[in-house]
């Protein structure tokens, strides 16, 4: 694609802007934002990934991958800000994500271990570990909120932090988890995988394009289940102090 | 007076909540086997102080002897099986009464049997045929009747009630109250029991602890509905509070 081309995709965001104008959405300034930021974001991107690939250097791959979790865990604390210490159990959730992940697919040579295959694998890894740390974080927070006076119960019974928060751990687990089950049954039906859409159009024959997209949703299995129950087990103990009291009826930062 | 063995000793104890105080200075004693019924105008600090008890929060200052112990001292799961308390609004578990009935144990990994379960529905003055019913379909008076039954299963030595007949027909009320003599005598717990109903403290209460504002500021024996001095409390007791 001819950089006169691309530039003629900015059509594309000319219309949204002429209707909200025409309308008073009042979205013209967001969508600039929007527009400016995602120019500049993916060229530094492509620019960074060119460099790497042609460095094929471990040192640039681990960098990077390390770049993506820094980004992926200050975006997905601000959900769990009420958990003490949420910031490194985020980190450790993604990095044991990736650890396993990609243990899996060059230990075993399922895919060949060059910047090509890891950058784009991790990034799609990590970013679901983020939704999901997020999805499970915000379903966790509301299910203590409204289930304080349960907890209470099950500790003025004398039941452990794990029992008191039990069923609240296991819906947000389960919940978190559930998108992407969900999504895995209709995919191919209604639209076509983003990874899977960029090979064709980039001129990978449909089958191997196919293949990698099951790696991936596969590997988005592991990743999901991993990431709920990391970060739900790193979690739940920091509700409570040594005496075995909710932090939330102390009224305590937590 | 006959020799009063005492069962919870508070020695000064304070409880504050960020730049709140809760609880002030609180000392006392509640005797052994006996119903201390704890009275006390909305926000009070009631409720608080059972929670300390129960050590569902600490003291932010001053000590809580249960039996003689620290309550520090004590495992703070084994604590809470010894106090007993029944909360305001207990929530009923999804499931059956037995589930509900079995859930102490459960905590500890045992298992109810069938008879322990008929016969705690038996000292509450449920019917066996309860046993399977689903919970969410009990009456009001019937869901506190099994959640004072789903404490007393851990056998507290001292059970801790917040306020259990306020929501119940009079009819309801009067079962509960006769069901607590009923445990008092049977099991020899000591009850501390949170009432807005000045009457039911009167009627069931061997002791009467008056608190207002986060302090202790009349106890005794029935007496003191007619001896006290303090013209707040005998305002309370008036019903002008
Ligand atoms: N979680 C909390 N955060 C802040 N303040 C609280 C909290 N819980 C209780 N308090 C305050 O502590 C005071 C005592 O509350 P407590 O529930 O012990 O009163 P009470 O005597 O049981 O009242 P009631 O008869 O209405 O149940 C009240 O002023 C209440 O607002
Ligand atoms: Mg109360």
């Amino acid at each position: 694609m001819t950089y006169t081309s691309l530039a003629l995709t900015l059509i594309f965001v000319l219309i949204p802007l002429i209707l909200s104008r025409t309308l008073q959405l009042g979205l013209e300034k967001d969508t600039i934002f929007a527009t400016v930021r995602s120019i500049i974001q993916l060229l530094a991107v492509g620019y960074v990934l060119k460099f790497v690939f042609d460095s094929d250097s471990y040192i640039y791959i681990f960098l990077m991958i390390a770049l993506m979790i820094v980004a992926a865990t200050l975006n997905a604390r601000k959900k769990g800000k009420t958990i003490r210490g949420i910031t490194w159990k985020i980190a450790t959730t993604l990095i044991i994500v990736e650890v396993v992940t990609q243990s899996i697919l060059l230990g075993l040579n399922i895919v060949p271990a060059t910047a090509q295959y890891i950058i784009p694998i991790s990034g799609m890894l990590i970013g679901n570990s983020m939704v999901l740390s997020i999805l499970f974080l915000n379903r966790f927070t509301a299910e203590i909120e409204s289930n304080k006076d349960s907890i209470e119960l099950i500790l003025s019974l004398g039941g452990t932090p794990k029992q008191a928060v039990h069923t609240q751990l296991i819906n947000a687990i389960k919940a978190s988890m559930i998108p992407t089950i969900e999504s895995q049954k209709t995919i191919g039906l209604v639209q076509l995988p983003g990874m899977m859409s960029g090979q064709i159009i980039g001129g990978a024959d449909p089958v191997v394009a196919v293949q990698f997209q099951i790696l991936i949703i596969f590997a988005l299995l592991t990743t999901a289940a991993l990431s709920s129950i990391l970060v739900g087990f790193l979690s739940y103990p920091t509700l409570f102090n040594e005496r075995i009291q909710f932090l939330e009826a102390n009224n305590q930062k937590i | 007076m006959d020799n009063l063995e005492t069962s919870i000793q508070f020695q000064n104890v304070s409880y504050q909540r960020n730049e709140t105080i809760i609880l002030n200075n609180v000392s006392g004693d509640i005797y052994k086997g006996k119903i201390t019924a704890l009275v006390g105008p909305s926000g009070a600090g009631k409720t608080t102080l059972l929670k300390l008890c129960n050590g569902l929060i600490s003291p932010t200052n001053g000590d809580i002897l249960v039996e003689h112990k620290h309550i520090t001292d004590f495992e703070p799961t084994s604590l809470r099986r010894q106090v007993g308390i029944v909360l305001q609004n207990a929530p009923i578990i999804r499931g059956s009464v037995f589930e509900n009935l079995a859930l102490p144990l459960k905590l500890q990994k045992k298992n109810l049997s069938k008879d322990e379960a008929t016969a705690m529905l038996t000292t509450v003055g449920l019917e066996d045929s309860f046993l399977n019913r689903d919970a969410s379909d009990l009456s009001g008076g019937q869901k506190q009747k099994l959640a004072i039954a789903r404490t007393l299963i851990n056998r507290p030595k001292i059970l801790l009630m917040d306020e259990i007949t306020s929501a119940l027909d009079p009819i309801s009320t009067n079962e509960i109250e006769q069901l607590i003599v009923n445990i008092k005598e049977k099991y020899g717990v000591t009850i501390v029991w949170i009432t807005h109903n000045i009457e039911q403290a009167k009627e069931l209460g061997d002791f009467i602890w008056v608190m207002m504002k986060g302090q202790l500021i009349e106890s005794g024996d029935h007496s003191i509905f007619s001896s006290t001095r303090n013209i707040k409390v005998q305002q309370f007791f008036e019903g002008k509070i």
